[in-house]
């Protein structure tokens, strides 16, 4: 089969599933009675389209390409974490109480509130590493559990002022909420063509291109990778499956302790006004992990998966003017999953069935 | 402060709702539980048990909606599970998607349909009648939360002993445990390694589905799309906690049933205590269990392994 007939089915398998997902969206809103096209033009409008959008669309991106960016490196080590939602908790919550803690002058606190981000991160994830690696729990249901209880954590962290809860004259009659970060502290926002969006922009596309270098062309990216084809042969070729591993899990937890260090200081749609509120995750961790996937765990196909789910969100904001509720947004984010997930799949499962034909014929 | 926290213990537990509340929350993990037990054995982990139980309790609002009969909503309520489990069996086990992202989806894809057609629809339900058994239902304390219950209720008493026979004593449940424990060995044998296992997801769809649909029907009468709100994830729990036995999973179930009962009692009687660890209970439970227990106790060994014919 040519390069070229192979290109051509895998952009018709795609063009096909993308829009079987939207039709069926379109169908569940006009047999509700809604109409289908302004949802449509909303979700560009809010997305992309009217002014200073995609600045927004932008700043949501950013978290959920980190997210995505952790999820790549444990998953390329064979470790399925699936609790980055935690994970980007309790790295907001290490930045917020170290951020008031030590404190510093505008850049130097910014310094802090990242590595203490990441610091939680990974600390939240190396539990489930521990216990992964010390005990033989399995990390798919560590992560998944910690999720909750690092929810929990953080709501009773925020009822205790000595953790997380703001001193009294600073909350109003809110009773769950952290300080807020000083205008001078926050990650600055420059204006771009009407546009404006936290400059971790840049930090998060880099640490994507290092990502994608680290795992493709370094000797510990190398051995990751063997650690993921196949632990044995990595074992005996003297890849410590505890140290990679371990690092591994580590690592990504930092990326998502991060993503959420730059949701608190980075401000911007619905994300908690540089406080910390329960809820303050609201699903980007969940969402990471999705990007990351649909972006079948490589680095920079996680940029372009990002900034596309991030619209979705921007885009949610608008489509309520439409006269149609805006949950249809979950439900189109989920059926694009779906239908993104089944060309890779069917693909996958062709290309077995012609080898198995070409051996067959050989015989 | 102590004097303060057994007087509440004592007040929660000499209060007859908690056992009723107790009750419900127990079934509800339980249905789920027990079908997730059975997909487990199969070597699958499916996280959409949320999505399945918020959609049997859609589902069964919607049964009643439109037919006002609670046994033919309960039954749309398994079937609204089931289609979940469909999805999920067709794209992890067919497809070989990944399980872990398609569970995922479900769970926020149903979140929002459910969601965004409660508000387009807004079904109506109602509470099921309850069947109170003489004499045992007079018993104080608990006689009522476990025979003064919803008539679904009494299901699972069939459920989980037909859910073990089915797995432990028939020819299905015996393939279904060799395709979780060695799926190439089970392959080798002509076992359709891939196929039990969609029909555990199914099982587990139908039970959970019939699940949200006893939740619905038995305490809140009136859907609402934080009606699961998490629990999904607790009986997942309580399969792990169990050692994936299905006495060891009945027990988190009633386990971690009576800590959101206790909880909710709590709140009910004024008490201020720390509600966030009691929420955070079932999870640091089961994480300690499979810390002390991760040696001793074995999952089904390809537990959560996909299986592709010629790929190990």
């Amino acid at each position: 089969m040519t390069r070229g007939a192979r290109l051509a089915e895998w952009v018709a398998l795609y063009a096909a599933s993308i829009v079987a997902a939207l039709a069926l969206a379109s169908v569940i809103v006009e047999t509700t009675g809604g109409d289908w096209w302004p949802v449509m033009e909303a979700l560009v409008d809010g997305s992309i389209m009217a002014p200073g959008r995609w600045g927004e669309t932008l700043g949501v991106a950013v978290p959920l390409l980190l997210v995505a960016l952790g999820t790549v490196i444990s998953a390329k080590a064979g470790l399925i974490n699936i609790g980055q939602e935690g994970q980007l908790l309790i790295g907001a919550a290490f930045a917020v109480y170290f951020s008031f803690l030590i404190g510093g002058p505008g850049p130097l606190n910014l310094v802090i509130i990242m590595l203490f981000g990441a610091l939680g991160g990974a600390v939240w994830a190396s539990v489930a590493g521990l216990l992964r690696f010390w005990r033989g729990v399995p990390e798919v249901l560590s992560t998944l559990l910690l999720v909750t209880v690092s929810a929990q954590a953080i709501g009773y962290g925020l009822k205790q002022d000595w953790l997380l809860l703001a001193p009294g004259g600073d909350r109003g009659n809110r009773n769950q909420v952290s300080s807020q970060l000083a205008d001078d502290n926050r990650i600055p926002r420059p204006d771009l063509f009407g546009n404006e969006f936290p400059i971790t922009v840049y930090l998060a596309v880099a640490l994507a291109v290092v990502v994608a270098y680290v795992l493709a062309r370094t000797v510990w990216g190398f051995r990751l990778r063997m650690l993921g084809h196949n632990a044995r042969a990595a074992q005996r070729a003297g890849v410590s499956s505890t140290a990679y591993g371990a690092s591994a899990l580590a690592i990504g937890g930092a990326f998502a302790g991060l993503a959420g260090a730059a949701m608190f200081a980075g401000g911007g749609f619905s994300f908690g006004n540089y406080q910390l509120v329960p809820g303050f995750s609201d699903n980007i961790g969940w969402t990471g992990l999705l990007v990351a996937l649909v972006a079948r765990e490589r680095a920079l196909p996680a940029v372009v998966a990002a900034f596309v789910f991030a619209g979705l969100r921007t885009g949610a904001g608008f489509v309520n003017s439409t006269g149609v509720e805006s949950r249809i947004t979950d439900v189109v984010q989920g059926l694009l999953v779906l239908a993104l997930l089944v060309p890779p799949a069917v693909i996958f499962l062709r290309d077995r069935r012609r080898a198995r034909a070409a051996a067959t014929e050989r015989v | 402060m102590l004097i303060d926290f057994f007087s509440a213990v004592g007040d929660v537990l000499s209060s007859e709702s908690t056992y009723i509340n107790g009750a419900l929350f127990a079934a509800l993990l339980a249905f789920a539980a027990t079908g997730e037990w059975v997909a487990e054995k199969s070597g699958t982990l499916n996280i959409s048990v949320e999505a399945m139980l918020l959609s049997g309790a859609f589902a069964g609002a919607l049964g009643y909606h439109f037919t006002d009969s609670v046994a033919v909503a309960i039954v749309l309520g398994a079937i609204g599970g089931l289609l979940i489990a469909i999805v999920q069996a067709e794209m992890s086990h067919r497809l070989t998607a990944d399980q872990f992202v398609v569970g995922l989806t479900l769970n926020i894809l149903v979140f929002g349909l459910a969601g965004f057609l409660d508000r387009e629809i807004d079904p109506q339900a109602t509470f099921a009648t309850k069947l109170e058994i003489p004499l045992l239902v007079d018993i104080p304390l608990f006689g009522e939360a476990l025979f003064g219950e919803p008539w679904p209720f009494y299901l699972l008493y069939g459920l989980v002993p037909f859910s073990w026979w089915l797995v432990f004593r028939t020819r299905w449940g015996l393939e279904l445990r060799a395709a979780g424990e060695n799926p190439q060995s089970a392959d080798v044998s002509g076992i359709d390694v891939n196929r039990r296992r969609r029909q555990s997801i199914y099982y587990a769809g139908l039970t959970s589905g019939l699940g949200g649909a006893f939740f619905l029907f038995a305490r809140l009468a009136a859907f609402d799309d934080s009606i699961i709100g998490g629990r999904g994830f607790i009986a997942i729990a309580a399969v792990i906690f169990g050692g994936w036995t299905l006495w060891g999973t009945m027990g988190g179930c009633i386990l971690f049933a009576g800590a959101l009962s206790f909880q909710l009692s709590l709140q009910g009687l004024g008490y201020d205590l720390n509600a966030e660890l009691l929420q955070a209970l079932p999870f640091l439970v089961t994480i300690g269990a499979m810390a002390i227990f991760a040696k001793r106790v074995r999952p089904p060994a390809a537990l959560a392994r996909p299986f592709i014919r010629g790929l190990k």
